[in-house]
């Protein structure tokens, strides 16, 4: 095989290419664009050079829209500048397209196409972004796979400089950018040849000089304006021919030939489809198949788009064509018909040689990467092929509302004998999707067949499942859809039998690995009886493995997959095991090369002793009478939406749901996380309350509320189940109304807990005799797992305690509240969960949360279940998601709404008052100072169902209104949450509004000090010295300082805490904030995956970052300087730790120490200079006196 | 003028007087400094193979398995630029071999079997004049017995003989049942210098945290009579020539080891406390010491007290104890 095939995936074959032809790159992360910036970041970080030797500069900014005005300076400065993109991305940077492509400025944005938030957020794959850009004068180029990705990037390079017309090339999101495929590299010479240096320098000619200076971005009037917009018209219309000749000059010289529009299928086609995208390749397989059977059909994909070559359109068409189908994989509510249809129906109108075009119909496909499959295509050919066929549809789903949906036979196609397909069930964190990645490039490298790998995840960042789809083909592939039938299935974790139904892709007689403790005979006694049905079905060949145990006897713990991989070549044929055995060990030392022999000695060794563990079941004629059934997705006891919807999704059945099943306008029911039961922790807290100090702290510090404290009268536990632990209570005064004979419980929730073991860290309580015993130790949850679910269950049935009368404000109290946040798909170990968790324990029943999109969005809102909850009286947080750089501004939106009703409502009351008598009176009158505020808050809601009660008894058009409106009357807490990536950078200018704002809202900034959600990019809350994403060679600049900025506005209470360091600090200041009447803003140190660190110990790495001056604590209450007292507290003591000292447990910055010493060292010492100077200002700031009243004028209703 | 030069692990060395590995000839800055100090050669800091899996843990965190689809690729930069310990140890040497005129001794602590003779091998190829194998096993298992333990470290000098052709010194602690027979062992399995002794990192316990915190506690003066007291037994009883480290602090300490039987003496904890420059005065020193006693060479002095050498060789022993105890006054006691 020649040397230039490579096996990449979308993002990496486009960015090679953007790399090689850029001077400028300006990035900014967003999923499933960031690889490519990324990637641009890395190679110029290692040196590596563009065409003309030069290293490209690579600038993140703050915002897409701020890297679309930086990309549209170095265009106006006379440099070749890029930037990668999607989504929401995109349309920011929507106003900068007009005015590049109005500045006739050649540039390449390459977009990763992929759906824009509407009614909820995907970050999968269609044409809704790049839709919404058609309009702004980029010329626009889509690619339909991995090899055209980057081809046309190089095109789209070469036609920008040809015609300066920017263009945006763009592929579909994960389906393009992340499936991996065999490719032909585009070689160096190529693209030179493409790049034309006197364009290039006639480009860099044009760029602003004060030597020859001209003035761009004039303001014109009706006068000239008009004429001046059209001047530009012949650039635009000569971009098809020079688009037509870039393509036919990359033919000639790599023998891949491109049209604008390229046809394929029947000469004397009647019926034709017109598609863009990856959809093209399986349209395309599907007209195959129907035109050697016969059939007179064809389709037609479009590669340039923007401008709309309506005359080549036609002439792509052959003259038989009578009836065109036009696939869009956007939606425009409203538009009479979908973007590419309209562009066809006006082509055909205008071009088309008879006065009788074909009749033209326009669906929709594959909204969010929904599956698009041949068979999907045979429906819609056989709809052209109907009498009166429909003039919209939608195809890949069942619409049993609107009924446009066209029924599609998935047995209609299958898929040819000669591609072989595999696929794989994995656990995210198992290796599975690597050593895949890899088998990919073994077969792409050591065979003639082409390999395409695409893999599937779930939506939760702890114990996720991964599915890999591998297909391995004589031929190009240009299958765009996941496999249905496959002669190779890896379980590579048991627990996928109960989770999904793997099986089910099996092909019959298919080759099966299971990885799984035991012998052939224990495994197959282990499966439900479902699968042992389907194993005896369909004929299959079932060997197993234990593959963790031999990874574990090789010094690889949790590194089994290189062994599964060497099975899967084994039990194939598609190399000789041999050879294949060979390929996989030098990738594992391509991979470790100068990284540790023994690792690599170890991991050939586990390689070679893989076959030898691999054992074939004998198959039993028929499944076991006592074989167990597959554990039903969610309990009884869930509710219908539930049964329904929820544990359709969960079970991986969602595409089978039915329009009709799923809520209109985004809302959906809250607390289904509990239905979940994941099961996924190996070990978990199993408490100790001989030693237990009820000091509180595990349930507080929990990410996932899975360990909990309850006290209750001695009485309520006379029906406990045996094995249920309970011990007298040490009641310290942090509420009113407790008796000494109460008893405490520390209950774990077996099927929610995650493991990550910070409980059991946190922990203070020693045994006297082994300090390695405390109140709470991990066990293996085998033994535990049945006690603790009865447990668990009874736990939950006993009283919730009375908040009136907790202390909220500190550690125990706020413990004993009910947490209205639980189980979330966090990562196991988060450091931002515990916060959330608390404030719904502090505020739950009154919480107002808008929530920035990131890994709080995610794990607090993504489908199938969520993790915010109502509490026993069915009140809970109101939690919404708008976007990610307005967070802020939604938040204050809410927060306006909700004041104007109380407002309102209070109006309406005054005007009431004095035939309401006392209620309206008690309601009116300001809450006591020191007042306790549960207290209030439940006496007011007594006063507004006594309200109510009046108001019912006397109609009328005032108290009908405050009818309505009564329930405001309860002040509702408003928070706005986010992470750092919001706060500091895309969403700055909108916090730095709010807090100068006055209104009461509260803002929670849960800092990991990188772009978590989008896996690690660096924000400007990043630390001088560490590395990131975007910043592979230590980030360069100190983090800025949001707390400090925000206390210049004077009236807004600020908050730094980190519950690691200080736990009663960080309740503390979420109670002030919440009682601050004007903006609050309350910055969570939150110790990240993204970090490097061993998570069970984020709260070890809190304290550390306390103790070294890195996060110093602080309270800076404006409200104190009325009281004479002054604003900033300092809650923690002076550095006593090293910055250094702290910094190297800690992955990101350990890896710049090891690659890199000397700038390390350099990085640290300004770092420890950092902190030293905010150290030295801040003590100086605790004695700053300010003289202007900071209070906030309270409105007066 | 006493001739001082040595001869050591086949390397002619202009006097005894060497640094051993310690963070000083961690750069090469400190190395030169050493080198114009008058320092006859220099051991580089062990290279620890757990030092590379840890490297290696970190750039493969389990968390980069990924389990989120918007981070396929993990959470931290792609390492495959990365380098581990191996990296800077080789590094390290390279840039010593360059610009050292003095010979330069590489120092490895394997941690696997495969480990030691690999290791061992990359840094024979990255240049070093002769290798030194930083043995430390704390046999804390009580199922494992002492000749389990010897056995082990025979196999592993032998493994380590077999992957490399440079001279080749092995440094262990003293705790062997009879480390005399050790020395003679180990020098059949392959070494061609003991040095004696190592230090191990030794066990604290955090009264705050009641944890265990290990920490490596320099050497004194007071120290090195144990070095002595296993030189002076060894010299001319072992196939193979003998480093003393641990203790080594001034010229007198310097003489006395030599006047026990060592080839050389190596320093590191006075030359963290007083700089490099010190080792030039303790060169001085020593040159001065057999100059006034008109030695023509070191060879001559060289273990004339040991304990073959001496007349009451059972100084050396036990009886050196009731000796000792008999000659104790009340209020006399020097702090030695």
């Amino acid at each position: 095989m020649a040397p230039t095939q490579l096996t990449v995936d979308g993002n990496e074959a486009a960015a090679r290419v953007a790399h090689r032809v850029s001077q400028v790159i300006a990035i900014y992360p967003i999923t499933p664009a960031s690889p490519m910036g990324e990637l641009a970041d890395a190679w110029s970080q290692a040196g590596a050079t563009n065409l003309w030797g030069e290293v490209p500069r690579v600038a993140e900014l703050q915002s897409e829209a701020g890297a679309a005005g930086t990309l549209h300076g170095a265009l106006q400065g006379g440099a070749l500048a890029t930037t990668f993109t999607a989504s929401q991305g995109l349309l920011l940077m929507v106003p900068n397209l007009y005015k590049i492509a109005g500045e006739l400025l050649p540039a390449v944005i390459h977009v990763a196409a992929r759906s824009v938030a509407t009614h909820a957020l995907s970050i999968f794959g269609d044409h809704s972004d790049v839709m919404a850009v058609r309009q702004t004068g980029m010329a626009m180029l889509a690619s339909a796979s991995v090899q055209e990705a980057q081809d046309l990037a190089l095109i789209a390079h070469s036609a920008t400089l040809a015609t300066r017309v920017p263009f945006v090339h763009f592929f579909d999101g994960f389906r393009t950018s992340h499936e991996v495929a065999t490719v032909t590299a585009v070689k160096d010479e190529v693209i030179a040849a493409m790049i034309d240096d006197e364009l290039v320098a006639a480009h860099q000619g044009r760029g602003l000089d004060p030597d020859h200076p001209e003035v761009r971005g004039t303001a014109q009037n009706p006068d000239v304006f008009f004429q001046a917009r059209e001047a530009a018209n012949p650039f635009h219309a000569a971009v098809p021919d020079a688009v037509r000749g870039a393509m036919d000059q990359f033919a000639d010289l790599t023998g891949r030939r491109y049209r604008p529009f390229d046809y394929a299928g029947h000469p004397e086609a009647e019926r034709v489809v017109v598609i863009m995208g990856s959809g093209a390749g399986t349209v395309g397989e599907a007209v195959e198949s129907m035109v050697a059977a016969g059939a007179r059909v064809g389709v037609v994909t479009v590669r340039l788009y923007r401008p709309f070559d309506a005359a080549g359109l036609v002439a792509a068409l052959p003259p038989t064509t009578t009836r065109v189908a036009v696939m869009d994989r956007t939606k425009e509510p409203g538009s009479a018909g979908e973007p590419l249809y309209l562009d066809v129906v006006a082509a055909l109108a205008r071009h088309w040689p008879t006065a009788t075009p074909p009749r033209v119909i326009g669906g929709r496909y594959g909204l969010s990467s929904k599956e698009f499959t041949p068979a999907m295509a045979l429906a819609v050919f056989g709809e052209l092929d109907e009498d009166e066929p429909r003039a919209e549809f939608t195809v890949g789903i069942v619409d049993d509302v609107t009924h446009l949906n066209l029924v599609h036979d998935a047995a209609s196609w299958v898929e040819p004998d000669d591609v072989r397909r595999a696929v794989f069930f994995g656990l995210g964190s198992d290796g599975t999707v690597g050593a895949n990645k890899n088998s990919a490039k073994i077969v792409g490298a050591h065979t003639d067949l082409h390999a395409q790998g695409y893999f599937v995840y779930d939506s939760k960042k702890s114990g996720s499942m991964t599915v890999s789809h591998l297909r391995f083909s004589p031929r190009p592939i240009a299958s765009a859809y996941l496999i249905d039938q496959a002669s190779f299935v890896g379980v590579h974790f048991l627990g996928a039998f109960d989770r999904l139904d793997p099986l089910a892709v099996a092909a019959q007689g298919a080759t099966v690995l299971i990885n799984a403790p035991g012998t052939p005979k224990e495994v197959w006694a282990s499966l439900p009886s479902q699968v042992q049905e389907q194993i005896v079905a369909k004929a299959l060949q079932v060997w197993t493995i234990d593959a963790n145990a031999l990874a574990a006897a090789h010094r690889l713990p949790g590194r089994a997959n290189t062994i599964l991989q060497t099975c899967f070549f084994a039990l194939t044929d598609l190399l000789d095991t041999e050879d294949a055995i060979g390929a996989i060990k030098d990738a594992i030392t391509d991979t470790y090369a100068k990284r540790g022999r023994a690792v690599l000695d170890r991991n050939h060794a586990a390689v070679d002793a893989a076959l030898g563990a691999l054992a074939q079941l004998e198959v039993p004629g028929g499944p076991d009478r006592d074989a167990r059934s597959r554990r039903t997705p969610v309990p009884a006891a869930a509710p219908d939406f539930v049964q329904r919807v929820t544990a359709t999704i969960m079970a991986g059945n969602g595409d089978l749901l039915p329009v009709s099943a799923l809520p209109v306008g985004g809302g959906f029911p809250t607390g289904t996380t509990r239905w979940e039961k994941r099961a996924i922790a190996s070990e978990i807290p199993i408490w100790d309350p001989e030693i237990c100090i009820d000091c509180a702290r595990c349930a507080l510090v929990c990410p996932h509320a899975a360990i909990r404290l309850k006290v209750v009268p001695a009485a309520a536990l006379d029906n406990a189940p045996a094995g249920f632990r309970d011990k007298a209570f040490r009641d310290k005064g942090f509420r009113d109304d407790g008796n000494p004979s109460d008893r405490s419980i520390i209950q774990v929730a077996p099927d929610d807990c995650t493991g990550c073991g910070v409980c059991v860290s946190i922990c203070p309580a020693h045994s006297k005799e082994a300090v390695k015993h405390r109140a709470i130790n991990m066990e293996p949850v085998a033994p535990h797992r049945e006690t603790e679910r009865t447990n668990f269950e009874y736990f939950l049935s006993l009283p919730e305690h009375n908040r009136i009368g907790l202390k909220l404000d500190t550690v125990k109290g706020s413990q004993l509240a009910q947490p209205l946040f639980e189980f979330s798909g966090a990562c196991a170990g988060c450091g931002e969960t515990p916060y959330l968790k608390l404030l719904t324990q502090m505020l739950g029943d009154r919480l107002v949360v808008a929530n920035a999109t990131g890994c709080s969005s995610i794990y607090g809102g993504n489908l199938p279940t969520t993790p915010w909850r109502l509490d026993q009286h069915g009140r809970g947080p109101a939690w919404a998601n708008s976007l990610f750089e307005d967070n802020a501004e939604f938040g204050l939106g809410i927060r306006l709404a909700l004041d104007h009703h109380e407002a309102a409502a209070t109006a309406l009351l005054r005007e009431l008052a004095p035939s309401v008598g006392h209620v309206a009176e008690e309601l009116l009158a300001e809450p006591a100072d020191g007042a306790d505020p549960e207290a209030t808050i439940a006496r007011r809601r007594e006063l507004v169902e006594d309200l109510r009660t009046w108001l019912a008894a006397h109609p009328g058009a005032v108290s009908d209104r405050l009818g309505e409106l009564a329930h405001h009357l309860v002040r509702r807490s408003v928070w706005l949450v986010g992470g750092d990536g919001w706060a500091y950078d895309i969403g700055f200018g909108g916090v730095d509004h709010v807090l100068a704002s006055g209104a009461d809202v509260n803002i929670l900034v849960l800092d990991t000090e990188v772009y978590s959600n989008t896996g690690g990019q660096t924000s400007k809350a990043t630390p001088r010295a560490a590395v990131a994403k975007f910043s592979s060679g230590g980030k360069a600049t100190a983090k800025k300082d949001l707390g400090m900025l925000a206390m210049d506005h004077g009236g807004v209470y600020v908050a730094q805490i980190a519950m690691g360091a200080n736990m009663t600090q960080s309740v503390k200041a979420l109670a002030e904030a919440a009682a601050h009447p004007g903006p609050s803003l309350v910055i969570a140190y939150s110790p990240c995956i993204a970090h490097g660190i061993d998570m069970s110990d984020m709260m070890g790495h809190q304290k550390q970052a306390a103790a070294s001056g890195y996060w110093p604590l602080y309270r800076f209450d404006p409200g104190r300087e009325e009281a004479g007292d002054h604003a900033l507290h300092l809650d923690s003591r002076p550095p006593t730790v090293a910055f250094r000292d702290f910094a190297m447990t800690e992955g990101r910055f350990a890896m710049l120490a090891r690659a890199n010493p000397a700038v390390a060292e350099d990085l640290m010492t300004l770092a420890q200079a950092d902190i030293d100077d905010r150290w030295h200002l801040y003590e100086q700031m605790v004695n700053v006196e300010r003289t202007a009243r900071f209070g906030i004028l309270e409105e007066d209703p | 003028m006493t001739d001082l030069t040595t001869s050591y692990l086949g390397l002619s060395l202009k006097h005894p007087v060497l640094a051993s590995a310690s963070p000083l000839t961690g750069s090469v800055e400190s190395l030169l400094e050493l080198e114009s100090a008058g320092a006859a050669a220099v051991v580089l800091p062990s290279l620890f193979e757990e030092q590379i899996e840890a490297d290696l843990a970190l750039i493969h965190h389990p968390g980069d398995g990924g389990s989120n689809p918007e981070a396929h690729g993990g959470y931290l930069p792609d390492a495959a630029d990365h380098p581990t310990a191996l990296d800077h140890a080789l590094d390290l040497l390279g840039a010593a071999k360059d610009q050292l005129r003095i010979p330069v001794i590489a120092s490895l602590n394997g941690d696997s079997d495969g480990g030691w003779a690999t290791y061992a091998a990359a840094l024979e190829g990255g240049g070093a004049d002769a290798l030194e194998l930083n043995i430390y096993l704390v046999a804390a298992d009580p199922t494992v017995s002492g000749s389990d333990v010897e056995r082990a470290y025979l196999r592993l000098v032998e493994h380590v003989r077999a992957a490399v052709s440079v001279p080749l010194a092995v440094k262990v602690g003293p705790q062997f049942s009879s480390p005399a027979n050790m020395a003679r062992r180990l020098a059949d399995a392959g070494a061609d210098a003991l040095v004696l002794f190592n230090r191990f990192y030794q066990p604290d316990i955090d009264l705050e945290t009641m944890s265990v915190r290990p920490d490596l506690v320099l050497s004194t003066s007071a120290d090195l009579r144990l070095t002595l007291r296993w030189i002076a037994v060894m010299a001319g009883r072992v196939d193979a020539a003998l480093a003393a480290t641990g203790g080594a602090h001034t010229a007198d300490d310097v003489v006395k080891l030599l006047l026990a039987g060592a080839d050389v003496a190596m320093m590191a904890a006075a030359l963290l406390k007083r700089g490099p420059e010190h080792l030039h005065d303790v060169v001085e020193g020593v040159q001065r010491w057999f100059d006034e006693r008109d030695y023509r060479s070191l060879d001559e002095a060289r273990g004339s007290v040991s304990q073959v050498s001496v007349a009451d060789p059972a100084a050396y022993e036990r009886a050196n104890y009731l000796k000792t105890l008999a000659s104790y006054r009340p209020g006399t006691s020097s702090d030695a």
